[in-house]
């Protein structure tokens, strides 16, 4: 196992986050992990990768108990993270973005070697002619392709990717999904969280579906699909369910 | 001793009334708009130059002057905010820092060429009230007074009034606010209109017994920092609080050590709240 | 690009090199002082910077590590006979070590709390000074005349004075450019913009901040020391002037935040137009107004610096102006 989560629970003030959330991920897969809005799915993330530290529960990484190291920490250990709202350091080129992720990732590559290894990475998210302007001037699409890129440069065992198709249209979210299956078989092991269900169903090996904090529900795509309770959960959310049905 | 303790720390408290007021204006555009004004010192100056000049030019009593100053003191700051604050309130703090010290600066450059940096004060007084071993000069009764009226006129704008809720709401959440259709830029304008309209007030009340030169606001400025952080920043009433506290060490701290220990003690608490408890003292988060 | 990056630096290099080459060819005591005092703001500058421009920290009281390092390096100069050069090295030293200090504690505060926190400590430590009697409390040190002759006299020892400050403002600079074209820098780069993806990123942030503090307290340190030497003595009211950690964010502004150029441009500008404002009979009453309005149109309408400006206007120059 890559990643076991064990009885993670996170409370801000009264509000219970997340609640006794368990899970494992095997190397080399992708794990989808979707929920309704507020679900909690970005907190996992966050008490995952060390932004936060848990109320309650343990975080192992290959092996080693993580939990509550700071992100730096966990970083260097080889987990990368592409955000939601994408953070891109916009005084910077795309490439010098890029670097800082080579640079402070799992190699902790020196500055050469780190302009060689990201420009490598924005190859591979197709950013590659973009790369001496400063990351202010891309657009969402791009900008996600470069959180992608920042955090694939970093080389590391375990990606979480966030929400990195929402704000995309058909075309662009159709060729990040041939840039992520590419950098599956590469062999990262990956865990996403996605809103666009279509997308995630078809490229997940597992899926965990998080409601109010809780584990609802894991399994393959199918499973889930068809697990009641999953599909209470969306029911508070018409269009989550119509999208949820179609598949 | 007990006499003389208590004596100083009457003095210190009915200063630190006072300096509560001065620390209230700085801390409500805190609260309000995230920025430190810089300008705050020279405000406090101007304040205390203001009611000089009715004093002696017009002949007014200072605390009708002070209550002039005060009303002078609201177009001011729109003046302030207009001109310097208003480009740059969403951009890093370092602008906002930076373009209230350029306002300082002005301030200060035009009232030493116009002032020169003599001291003066107001040739005036109140006698003195005297409570068993407790002697106390008329005029900081009469500003301490002053003060606690003047945070209760703001504590009833801000609760009980339509343009005090607004700046409340937006002091809560600039961007909900807007949405719901409070003009943000208006109440921003009248915040600093009225952080500027207190400090002046309270720069009127301290001239009225203390000597003063042009200079004098930047003292008083760096107290209101060291108030405003043990009161929390950005709470008005809080700003009391930590003026008390700050006035009851200023009265306290020299019968035990020699008086110029008084800043290192203020400025070392200073920073020790600013690491312990950055929410202030009261504060709850 | 990396004869532009080598242009880059060699540019500001080479214009102190020379600079400094002709005031000793010249040999003049008019063109040492102000040189000196050019060169000073340049070093204090280019330090600040280090922590501004390139990590994003605003201190507003970074004068203090010039008053505390120039301080200390005084008191073994004038108590204890220590020559000017090791003085003004443990001057940095000094200020270094308590930057690592402070920077442990204060840079857990973010935006205004640290600009606050910085100006609650320089006054902390006037303050300190006034009340400290091994460095002369509210009246400070003096120099025994005798502390001159190793040099050859007063004259000889404000020359030596300006060699050590020369050689220091070119160290500085040297830094300031190695610190940007390194991992290092690129990791404090990455704080400047956001702190906390830069540390998902797996940079070391309160590590980095500290290490980024402490090396823009070393040269303040040292320039104190030479400082207070060529005035002749220290106090309280000279070692920790706000105004001047005011100035010293305002020449960084002025020149452009985070480049190597930017803090020399700025501090070469900020200390001529003061001198000029100053000696224009129309400006001298006003002189602090006029220095603030200027500084705050720069403020409104050019928030880049002039070395930023250019940057954004002349694509080619990008590379050259680091």
């Amino acid at each position: 196992m890559i990643l076991q989560v064990q009885n993670v629970t996170k409370r801000f003030g009264g509000l219970q986050a997340l609640s006794d959330v368990t899970f494992d991920l095997p190397e080399g897969q992708i794990l989808g992990l979707i929920g309704p809005n507020g679900a909690g799915k970005t907190t996992l993330f966050n008490v995952i990768n060390g932004v936060y530290a848990p109320n309650a529960g343990r975080v192992i990484f290959r092996g080693e108990d993580i939990t509550g190291k700071p992100s730096y920490e966990v970083s260097r250990r080889g987990m990368a993270r592409a955000h939601q709202v994408v953070r891109p350091l916009h005084e910077l080129t795309v490439r010098e973005n890029v670097m800082v992720g080579a640079c402070f990732g799992r190699e902790g590559l020196h500055l050469a070697a780190a302009a060689r290894k990201a420009d490598a990475a924005l190859a591979q998210v197709g950013l590659a002619d973009r790369a001496d302007q400063p990351s202010g001037n891309l657009n969402v699409a791009q900008k996600k392709r470069l959180e992608l890129a920042r955090a694939l440069a970093a080389h590391p065992y375990l990606l979480l990717l966030d929400e990195v198709l929402a704000g995309l249209n058909p075309s662009e979210i159709a060729s990040m999904m041939e840039t992520i299956r590419a950098i599956r078989d590469e062999g990262f092991t990956i865990l996403m969280i996605e809103h666009v269900m279509q997308a995630v169903m078809s490229i997940s090996d597992r899926i965990l579906v998080l409601d109010y904090g809780v584990l609802i529900a894991s399994g393959s795509p199918e499973e889930v699909v068809n697990n009641p309770q999953v599909i209470e959960a969306y029911l508070g959310d018409p269009e989550m369910t119509a999208r949820l049905m179609a598949e | 001793m007990w006499e003389q303790l208590a004596a100083s720390l009457t003095d210190g408290l009915l200063l630190g009334f006072v300096y509560g007021l001065a620390a209230m204006g700085l801390t409500l555009i805190w609260g309000v708009m995230s920025v430190i004004n810089l300008a705050h010192g020279p405000v406090i100056a101007l304040g205390m130059f203001g009611t000089y000049l009715c004093f002696t030019h017009l002949g007014l009593n200072p605390y009708l002057a002070v209550v002039l100053v005060a009303v002078l003191g609201l177009p001011l700051g729109f003046f302030i905010y207009g001109v310097a604050v208003h480009r740059v309130i969403n951009a890093p703090h370092l602008s906002s820092l930076l373009a209230t010290f350029a306002v300082n600066m002005i301030i200060i450059g035009v009232g030493t060429a116009v002032f020169s940096t003599s001291p003066q004060n107001i040739d005036f007084s109140m006698g003195t009230l005297e409570a068993g071993p407790l002697t106390v000069p008329g005029t900081r009764l009469v500003a301490a007074f002053g003060a606690v009226l003047f945070t209760a006129g703001l504590y009833l704008f801000l609760y009980f009034s339509r343009p005090g809720k607004a700046i409340r709401a937006v002091a809560n959440n600039r961007r909900a606010a807007e949405l719901m259709g409070i003009p943000s830029s208006l109440v921003l304008a009248l915040s600093f209109g009225l952080g500027t309209m207190i400090a002046a007030a309270a720069g009127g009340l301290i001239a009225t017994f203390f000597p003063f030169t042009i200079l004098s606001g930047g003292t008083y400025e760096l107290k209101s920092f060291v108030i405003c952080v043990l009161g929390g920043l950005g709470h008005p009433l809080g700003a009391l609080l930590g003026g008390l506290i700050l006035g009851g060490l200023e009265g306290l701290v020299p019968t035990f050590m020699p008086v110029s220990w008084v800043p290192v003690v203020e400025f070392g608490l200073f920073v020790l709240v600013l690491l312990v408890k950055p929410s202030g003292l009261m504060g709850a988060k | 690009m990396q004869a532009w990056r080598r242009l880059g630096f060699w540019l500001p290099v080479a214009v102190m090199f020379v600079w400094g080459l002709l005031v000793l060819v010249m040999h003049h005591d008019t063109v040492r002082e102000t040189a000196f005092t050019l060169f000073m703001f340049i070093a204090l500058a280019s330090s600040l910077n280090i922590l501004l421009g390139y990590t994003g920290y605003v201190s507003f009281g970074h004068i203090v590590f010039f008053g505390l390092g120039g301080y200390f390096g005084f008191y073994l100069l004038s108590q204890h006979n220590w020559p000017l050069l090791p003085s003004a090295l443990a001057g940095g030293v000094i200020s270094a070590l308590i930057a690592g200090l402070l920077g442990m504690a204060i840079l857990r505060l973010r935006g205004a709390y640290f600009a606050l926190a910085t100006i609650g400590i320089n006054e902390a430590a006037r303050a300190f000074a006034d009340n400290f009697s091994p460095f002369g409390g509210a009246t400070g040190m003096f120099i025994q005349f005798s502390a001159y002759e190793p040099y050859g006299g007063p004259g000889p020892a404000l020359w030596a004075s300006f060699i050590y400050l020369w050689i220091i403002t070119l160290a500085v600079i040297l830094v300031s450019y190695l610190v940007k074209h390194s991992r290092f820098g690129l990791g404090l780069l990455a704080i400047r913009e956001d702190e906390d993806a830069a540390m998902v990123m797996g940079v070391k942030a309160p590590r980095a901040k500290t290490i980024a503090f402490m090396l823009s307290a070393v040269g303040p340190g040292m320039i104190g020391t030479l400082y207070f030497f060529k005035n002749g003595n220290v106090e309280p009211g000279d070692a920790f002037q706000l105004h001047m950690s005011i100035e010293m964010l305002v020449m960084v502004m002025l020149g452009g935040m985070g480049t190597v150029l930017g803090p020399l441009l700025g501090a070469v500008t900020y200390v001529g137009l003061r001198g000029y404002l100053l000696t224009t009979p129309i400006f001298q009453n006003l002189h602090l107004a006029v220095a603030g309005l200027i500084l705050l149109l720069i403020i409104l309408f050019v928030p880049a610096g002039a070395v930023g400006w250019v940057r954004s206007r002349v694509p080619w120059l990008r590379r050259a102006l680091e």
